[in-house]
């Protein structure tokens, strides 16, 4: 795809954002701070204003923090800044050629220019198996987390599904709260498609010792139920687990399906330019939904700093300020009382090395050949800040003085 | 409910009331104060909800804890009164407390 050159939108340009999660409420809140007067029209299937998902595996989920609290902004918020909130509201197709949205409820929203910020959605069990019986559960929105609140009573034996970062954190907050914890995880590991082989140790030992019964390398072959509602899960092994319920992260599809019905060209998510154009220069696309070029591949991430970079990004194209989005990935996961930071991209690693710091921090730091692509760092900030900074930079320190325990991490910067 | 106030980088103030237990940053936040980022929602994780606290506040406001320090230490033009707005909790006793906004978070 060619880059077009970025003439900033009239005045009077409507722009209409389909999706009300991190990625549209940042484009939206950026567009009015770069100083777009015209119409802006956010519409959101869900019915709460847009809301941070990440503590929804974590505090909100273990109860520490209210349901207002989730929300980036007050209702009022848009109301000063003339957002057209619309909730409760699913687009059901785009026209590009009359340029118009088409909603649930029968309505149709004309635009100028249209960002897709469809977010992703867990992918679900199949009903074969039981996927449709009550008491199953995904963790992707506040509703989903109110509907299973009540689950989580102290000797309730629950089943997670998926050991990825959502699974390990909702089976760390249901360890916490008492509950009796099995998680399956199918692959040859835990955290298999995102981490190395050392972190994955790293988490499978915090919950071992925590009391989560962990198996990997185990299939789920059906769950059962009595009058509708799960009670038992039979493994691959021809185990059979009495459970309570169930929580299910085996990983999320992209929402593209308005995309792809209008047209535009999906590649593993809704396909956009460094600009984050998708094949129809007048549409847009940021955030888990959207697959984008990097380092000569084309990848779609999963994370809060990538939705918020790539919106700002939308909004500055928007404003015929073209930035050329330069994804610096990164991510945290709290489990029990470790944090976890990773800085980078780790995909297409050969070789890690480990580091050991003073304290409890360990950190692994991913190399392809010399060069430094990643870093997971638990319970260590400053391995975080200082590989955030080399691998900006594109510096990459010897991975043998890395790993030497004398070395102070600072004076791994330039 | 203490007032607050924060001074963002263009010198505009912004004069809070807010709620004892809710944390600078979240407050920050929701009265879009320009230049908190909060990229991570007050997790510790992120580093992009910098202040300075006002020298004579610093003793009340107290120091970073040890992952807060930790992550300070390599944030932009960090001071000696440089916090993580997301980890300070007002109390009552923060009537008046008043910080500044850094130039840039990162
Ligand atoms: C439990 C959990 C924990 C996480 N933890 C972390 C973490 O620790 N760190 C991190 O960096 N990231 C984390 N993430 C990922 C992060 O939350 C997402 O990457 C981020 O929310 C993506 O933002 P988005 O706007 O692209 O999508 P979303 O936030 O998913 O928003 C998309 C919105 O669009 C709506 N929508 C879709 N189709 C339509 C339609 N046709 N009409 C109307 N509305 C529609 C959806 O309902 C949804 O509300 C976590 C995610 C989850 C679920
Ligand atoms: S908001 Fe991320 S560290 Fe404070």
């Amino acid at each position: 795809m060619i880059s077009m050159s970025n003439n900033p939108i009239d005045q009077g340009a409507r722009i209409v954002v389909i999706g009300a999660g991190q990625a549209g409420f940042t484009a939206c809140a950026k567009l009015r701070e770069l100083g777009h007067p015209g119409p802006i029209t956010l519409i959101g299937e869900e019915a709460h204003p847009p809301y941070q998902r990440p503590p929804l595996s974590k505090g909100y989920l273990l109860g520490e923090m209210t349901e207002d609290r989730l929300y980036f902004r007050p209702i009022n918020f848009y109301q000063e800044r003339s957002i057209d909130l619309r909730l409760s509201e699913r687009v059901g197709f785009i026209d590009r050629v009359s340029k118009v949205v088409g909603l649930s409820n029968g309505s149709t929203v004309p635009y100028d220019r249209l960002i897709l910020t469809t977010g992703a959605r867990p992918r679900s069990l199949p009903a074969e198996i039981g996927g449709d019986l009550e008491g199953v559960f995904y963790v992707r929105n506040l509703a989903d987390i109110n509907s299973m609140a009540h689950h989580f009573r102290p000797g309730q034996h629950v089943l997670i599904v998926g050991g990825g970062y959502v699974g390990l954190e909702a089976a760390a907050v249901s360890a916490k709260l008492g509950l009796e914890v099995t998680l399956i995880e199918a692959s040859q590991r835990i955290l298999q498609r995102v981490a190395c082989p050392q972190t994955s140790a790293y988490f499978r030992n915090l919950h071992g010792k925590e009391g989560v019964v962990l198996c990997e390398d185990t299939g789920l072959k059906r769950l059962s139920g009595e009058d509708g509602h799960v009670r038992s899960a039979e493994l691959a092994d021809n185990s059979v687990l009495p459970i309570d319920f169930v929580i299910v992260g085996i990983g999320v599809v992209p929402n593209v399906e308005l995309a792809e019905a209008a047209g535009l060209t999906i590649d593993n998510g809704i396909a956009v330019d460094e600009d984050c154009r998708t094949s129809d220069p007048d549409i847009y696309a940021a955030g888990d939904c959207a697959s984008f070029p990097w380092r000569s591949r084309r990848i779609r991430l999963e994370s809060v700093g990538n939705a918020i970079e790539q919106a700002e990004s939308v909004a500055k194209a928007l404003m015929g300020q073209s930035s050329g989005y330069e994804a610096k990935p990164w991510f945290w996961s709290d489990q029990f009382d470790v944090k976890l930071q990773i800085a980078g991209y780790s995909q297409g690693y050969d070789n890690v090395a480990t580091r050991k710091s003073v304290g409890d921090g360990v950190s692994y730091w991913y190399y392809r050949g010399g060069d430094l692509l990643a870093v997971d760092a638990m319970n260590d900030p400053r391995v975080y800040m200082v590989a955030k900074r080399l691998i900006e930079a594109g510096t990459s320190p010897d991975p043998t003085v890395v790993s030497d325990p004398a070395t102070d991490v600072k004076s791994l910067l330039p | 409910m203490p007032k607050i106030s924060i001074i963002a980088k263009d010198g505009t103030p912004f004069e809070l009331q807010v709620e004892a237990g809710s944390t600078v940053m979240e407050n920050a936040v929701r009265n879009s104060i320009p230049g908190i980022v909060s990229e991570c929602g007050g997790a510790c994780a992120c580093a992009t909800c910098h202040v300075y606290v006002d020298e004579e506040w610093i003793e009340r406001v107290g120091p970073p804890g040890s992952i807060e320090a930790d992550m300070l230490e390599f944030a932009y033009d960090v001071r000696s009164t440089s916090r993580l707005s997301c980890q300070i909790k007002v109390s009552e006793e923060h009537e008046g407390l008043t910080m500044h906004v850094p130039e840039r978070q990162s």
